[in-house]
């Protein structure tokens, strides 16, 4: 018997780096194996219970509606794999995919790279840094909405304070969210800043577990700060590297709330993603087998990135 | 060799993280080689200034919003004087008294308590059972568990409205709780802090004569405290915080939370930027409580629940 399932050996690779093997328990007697069994359930069931019936369900549930057209009013007609075949005809839907996409090329790198530069510098005897670590995570913990209303009010093209600004320097800014070219980088940018407390947290945590020990030993090899970063910094944080990239890439293919918000897809759905289309299909349209079908979609593209991601990981992730 | 191990003992005082205070900064006359002293002081002060002008372009946008919710009359049309003329409280009056905010607060909070103790009932007892009771089939199970954290809500949406739907417990707090009553996030937080908990303390309760269920609670429990700290924190945001849900399931007025009411207003109050801001204000007041409460245990949590 073993605890390593045949079907995702990578992902309880992740998780379970010094996983308990379970004991023989051949010995025991039936009382004991039906008491153990009942202990393991009293255990399990408080949260098996909830996710079986409200994430598991829902998700067979919706494979089943993306099969059938309907309005979530009148009863449910039965199109087969006509909402597929339309949602893959339909231009718009590369569309929305792409905008996600674009969301998450610039979200990421700017996320990351901010993320991992306050954790160096709070990593270090830095004066307030517990005032200065709270400040960067303020952002984390405020509602999206309220990130949302006041970006968009710091983004306003004609008074704004960021254009106002520009205009003091002699720079004409853009159009921010009221332009269909700026749509997007107003979302990726309001994204970055809201997030980066969340990388710094990780990063920080990833950095303190490093052995300091380790440090001394390439600087006694004459080791300066880049190489330092490059050679020992950087390969041990690489799991929690894994786990912001993982995490961000989930994320950041549901990103919805600060597209509601600030753009609502607009201007002329040219920051239309993926979730908001699901929203108006589903509430705007009224067509659920139709969203449900996008649904779908975006789940078998999650679960492929990130299996990717796990079966990559062996060529650059480091577990000590 | 030993030398440059000496000298460099210096360095690493200043450098590591946390164990040491700054004491060497200003008084390079104490340090050996003065010239490399200097100039990692001028290093030192350099990113303070830097980490201090990011901490006020992190900041700005919350000053920006509080200075806006107490200048009466404040529009898009003008950017708020840093010290307002007439500074007054009467956004914050008209939230609480035409607006239905205190209801919103309190539905608000009421949510997130409810969602913040089961999920801590739920991700403990699940954690415990990742790490401690080995069984058949485990792996598949917490295989599963895993997968549920990669589809998206919104997924979820239309069946789950239809299966509240179906339960009657559309514009009930009841249905907007349930889906959020067991996450893999909590889930996987918390056994991974478990299985940092020595194994030995276990098998001394064992032998001592304790069960599963009093390891759990004398032993497990007081030693995961800081990824306790941590899911209370991320369990709340998650609640306070959500947005999609309670508006798809929370119709009427008088059940709505705090992140749809303060959607709600942007409709109705284009111009009445101060009201607006001074709902975002008070939004985020109870959750910056709860964080600074917490936050010596946050770093500690997730290093401890181990992300390497």
């Amino acid at each position: 018997m073993t605890t390593i399932p045949a079907v995702l050996p990578a992902v309880d690779e992740v998780v379970q780096p010094n996983a308990p093997r379970p004991s023989a328990r051949r010995g025991r007697s039936r009382r004991a194996r039906v008491t153990y069994a009942l202990t393991v359930l009293a255990f399990i069931l408080p949260s098996a219970i909830p996710l079986a019936m409200f994430t598991l369900g829902p998700m067979v549930a919706a494979a089943w509606v993306s099969l059938h057209e309907w309005n979530l009013l009148a009863p449910m007609t039965w199109v087969g794999l006509d909402n597929y075949r339309s949602l893959l005809a339909d231009p718009r839907t590369g569309d929305v995919f792409l905008h996600t996409i674009y969301y998450i090329a610039g979200y990421l790198p700017l996320v990351y790279i901010g993320g991992l530069t306050l954790a160096l510098a709070l990593n270090t005897a830095l004066k307030g840094r517990s005032l200065l670590r709270g400040v960067y995570f303020l952002p984390v913990i405020t509602s999206w909405i309220v990130v949302a209303l006041v970006w968009r009010w710091l983004l306003n093209p004609s008074n704004g304070i960021v254009n106002t600004v520009l205009e003091a320097f002699g720079i004409a800014g853009p159009g921010w969210w009221s332009d269909p070219a700026w749509a997007m980088p107003s979302i990726i940018l309001a994204s970055a800043w809201k997030d980066i407390g969340f990388v710094m947290v990780i990063l920080l945590a990833g950095l303190q577990a490093i052995n300091q020990d380790l440090y001394d030993a390439a600087k006694v090899d004459g080791a300066g700060w880049w190489r330092r970063l490059v050679s020992v910094t950087l390969p041990l944080l690489s799991p929690s590297t894994f786990f912001v990239v993982v995490i961000s890439l989930i994320n950041g293919f549901q990103v919805f709330d600060q597209v509601y918000a600030m753009t609502g897809g607009g201007p002329g759905g040219a920051s239309q993603v993926v979730v908001q289309q699901i929203y108006d299909l589903t509430f705007r349209y009224g067509k659920a087998g139709e969203a449900s079908a996008l649904s779908w979609l975006l789940f078998a593209v999650v679960l492929f990135v990130t299996v990717i991601q796990i079966r990559g990981q062996k060529r650059w992730v480091n577990y000590g | 060799m030993a030398d440059a191990t000496m000298a460099d003992a210096t360095t690493t005082d200043a450098t590591t993280a946390d164990a040491t205070p700054v004491r060497s900064v200003g008084r390079p006359s104490l340090k050996r080689d003065t010239r490399s002293g200097t100039r990692r002081t001028v290093g030192f002060v350099l990113l303070h200034v830097v980490m201090i002008i990011g901490a006020l372009l992190m900041f700005f946008p919350f000053l920006w919003t509080i200075i806006t919710s107490i200048s009466p009359g404040a529009g898009l049309t003008l950017a708020p004087a840093l010290f307002p003329d007439n500074p007054s409280l009467a956004a914050y009056l008209q939230l609480f008294t035409e607006r239905p905010f205190g209801q919103v607060m309190v539905n608000s909070l009421l949510l997130a308590v409810i969602t913040t103790v089961v999920q801590l009932f739920t991700s403990a007892t699940a954690g415990y059972a990742f790490s401690r009771l080995p069984f058949r089939g485990q792996g598949v199970v917490f295989a599963i568990y895993l997968a549920t954290m990669m589809i998206p809500l919104q997924v979820l949406i239309v069946p789950l409205f239809s299966e509240l739907k179906a339960f009657g417990l559309l514009n009930t707090y009841l249905g907007a709780l349930l889906p959020t009553f067991a996450t893999a996030f909590g889930i996987f937080l918390l056994r991974q802090a478990i299985n940092q908990v020595p194994r030995e303390l276990d098998e001394a309760a064992t032998i001592d004569g304790a069960g599963h269920f009093r390891i759990f609670w004398t032993i497990i429990l007081p030693n995961i405290r800081p990824a306790l700290a941590t899911l209370v924190v991320f369990a709340f945001m998650g609640s306070w915080n959500s947005f999609l849900w309670p508006l798809v399931v929370l119709r009427s007025p008088e059940l709505q939370t705090l992140p749809v009411a303060l959607a709600g207003l942007v409709g109705q109050y284009t111009t009445q930027w101060d009201v607006v801001m001074a709902g975002s204000v008070v939004s985020v007041l109870p959750m910056l409580a709860l964080y600074i409460f917490a936050q010596k245990y946050i770093i500690q949590g997730v290093a401890s629940s181990g992300i390497k």
